[in-house]
């Protein structure tokens, strides 16, 4: 096994061997990412038999359907739902974010680990925490009969309110640390330099902070927004089966109504709609730097 | 704290509002991410049943969760799961990283785009797509499927992690081995692994997680028997409340604040 010296450096071509080693690598993606995704769209052309199973064709006709009003208000209640809880960890999350980043190292360590424990806790072990606290003999409504007895018991768990209190509980760190990481990249010069120049702290945050912390904040929000978009777990908990959002529907055909062609094709524009909001965030990042 | 040596409305006063402002907020926003789960833990060792009440210390609830054949079976078909997840996730992940990082080729932008994007696709259509495959291919759902699923969302993970160890080493280790006679392999078994060794133990131990937490994935691609915990779980909690799960929450977080603790542990080490 010789090869040639330039083969050391970053940026050879690859010879044999490494081909073959790209293989694995190679192969896992096609069969388990790419070809599964051109099925997905080749079966949202299909149709169901009466007995669930998928007759391949080729038919706009479940495409058709998804302009139905029902499904497009589902569609726009989940990305309502979406755009509600990236605002509400945004507003939340940021001032976290930026305290984490500018308190002194050892404060600093601390907060961090304190913010990447609930990111690691199960999603189902912290949703399942507000299904107690929410529901009728719950925590939150024994406080409320002794606080005010005359308003007990509110019915707060299986709300659209569970739901999204739910979602931010879920998502928020997934927003704190990516802005945090960026926040922490912040050249405190520059703030210095704007005070110098006479800004106070309301005119240094938008002109100055925001602009420079603007890819930590998109990547926070495609990762809070892309998951709560095609949420259905949350949703079932906490939500019931009042407040069907997308990803409950798609969810339903594929398991229980059995028609996999139009989950299929469910899929196919939740897709497309993922793909829409990167190419988007793509488009808007480079901005965010060189303003900066 | 001392006298202030500045009136309220100060111009300084208004920056250290501000920051007094965010050190209460941050503090806030901490009690709301730990209370409902450490009412939750509390909660596991309260006697009564469900309700609002503490009744008593009790262990009860723990010992109740030993006689449950199902959680248990769900919980090792977990731990296999995740086992074999991080294996795979990590051969596949370093090797990646390792060529990705070497060589350039035609199509390696797309391809890194493709390694990213089950990172960052909701879950849900990588659970239904290879459902769709699964069904087409005649591959029966069982153990095979899920880890299939759950190393294609968790291997690009141990892949970033270790492109960016990768990218701060010194290209001339490598250089200085093959000029000392190592083979190719040789350089990288005996001077880039170990000099990886940090991230790939990272890039792993977020695989576990990542796998054993998992559900939607899972949901899609799991048969009864090879069901793990969270799917279990899933379904008891749609049905309600119930205490056992109070206890086997509490155990979830132990799991997790290990992790937690051993990755902190593995970042100081790589300092």
């Amino acid at each position: 096994m010789t090869s040639p010296p330039a083969a050391l450096e970053p940026g050879a071509r690859p010879g044999a061997v490494a081909w073959l080693l790209l293989t694995p690598l190679l192969a896992w993606l096609a069969l388990f990412v790419v070809v599964p995704a051109l099925l997905l769209f080749g079966c949202s052309l299909g149709e169901r038999d009466e007995f669930g199973q998928v007759l391949w064709g080729f038919s706009l006709e479940n495409y058709a359907r998804l302009l139905d009003p029902v499904y497009l208000r589902i569609f726009l209640r989940s990305l309502g739902f979406a755009a509600l809880t990236t605002a509400l960890c945004l507003l939340i999350g940021y001032p976290v974010a930026y305290q984490i980043a500018r308190a002194a190292p050892r404060v600093r360590e601390l907060l961090l680990l304190l913010v990447m424990v609930p990111f690691w806790t199960s999603f189902l072990v912290r949703t399942y925490a507000w299904m107690a606290i929410l529901r009728e003999e719950g925590l939150l409504n024994a406080l409320v009969a002794w606080l005010h007895p005359a308003w007990a018991p509110l019915g707060l768990l299986y709300t659209p309110a569970a739901v999204v209190t739910g979602l931010v509980y879920s998502y928020l760190p997934f927003l704190i640390l990516p802005v945090y990481a960026s926040v922490e990249k912040l050249d405190g010069a520059l703030i210095e330099a704007a005070h110098d120049l006479g800004a106070g702290p309301w005119r240094v945050f938008p002109s100055v902070i925001l602009p420079l912390t603007l890819p930590g904040i998109a990547a926070g929000v495609t990762l809070v927004f892309v998951p709560t978009v095609a949420m259905f777990a949350v949703t079932d908990l906490l939500g019931g089966a009042r407040v069907p959002l997308i990803g409950n529907v798609i969810q339903n055909q594929f398991l229980q109504a059995r028609d996999w062609p139009f989950g299929a094709a469910l899929g196919v524009a939740l897709l497309g709609l993922f793909l829409i909001s990167q190419l988007l965030l793509r488009a808007l990042r480079p901005h965010g730097v060189i303003r900066g | 704290m001392a006298a202030p040596r500045f009136p309220l409305l100060s111009p300084a006063a208004g920056p250290r509002l501000l920051a007094a402002g965010l050190r209460g907020w941050t503090a806030l926003v901490l009690v709301f991410l730990y209370l409902p789960v450490l009412v939750l833990v509390v909660y596991s060792f309260n006697a009564a049943r469900l309700g609002v009440g503490w009744e008593g210390f009790s262990g009860r609830w723990y010992a109740e969760l030993l006689q449950q054949g199902p959680l248990q079976r769900a919980a090792l078909n977990s731990l296999v799961v995740a086992g074999a997840t991080t294996l795979l996730s990590v051969v596949l992940g370093t090797l990646g990283a390792w060529l990705l990082h070497r060589y350039r080729f035609p199509g390696r932008d797309l391809l890194e785009s493709l390694v990213n994007l089950p990172m960052v696709m909701p879950e849900i259509l990588l659970g239904i797509s290879l459902l769709v495959l699964f069904a087409l291919a005649g591959v029966g759902l069982g153990f095979t499927t899920v880890i299939i699923g759950h190393v294609t969302f968790s291997f690009p993970f141990v892949l970033v992690a270790v492109r960016a160890r990768l990218q701060g080493l010194d290209p001339a280790l490598e250089e200085a081995a093959r000029d000392l006679g190592a083979t190719p392999w040789g350089a990288f078994r005996h001077v880039i692994l170990p000099a990886l060794r940090p991230a790939i133990l990272a890039g792993g131990l977020m695989a576990f997680l990542l796998s054993w937490d998992e559900l939607i994935v899972t949901y899609f691609t799991a048969s009864a028997a090879s069901a793990t915990l969270p799917l279990k779980v899933f379904g008891l909690a749609k049905v309600g409340l119930n205490p056992v799960l109070n206890a086997l929450s509490a155990l979830f977080l132990l799991v997790t604040l290990a992790g937690v603790a051993f990755s902190t542990y593995l970042r100081r080490a790589a300092r």
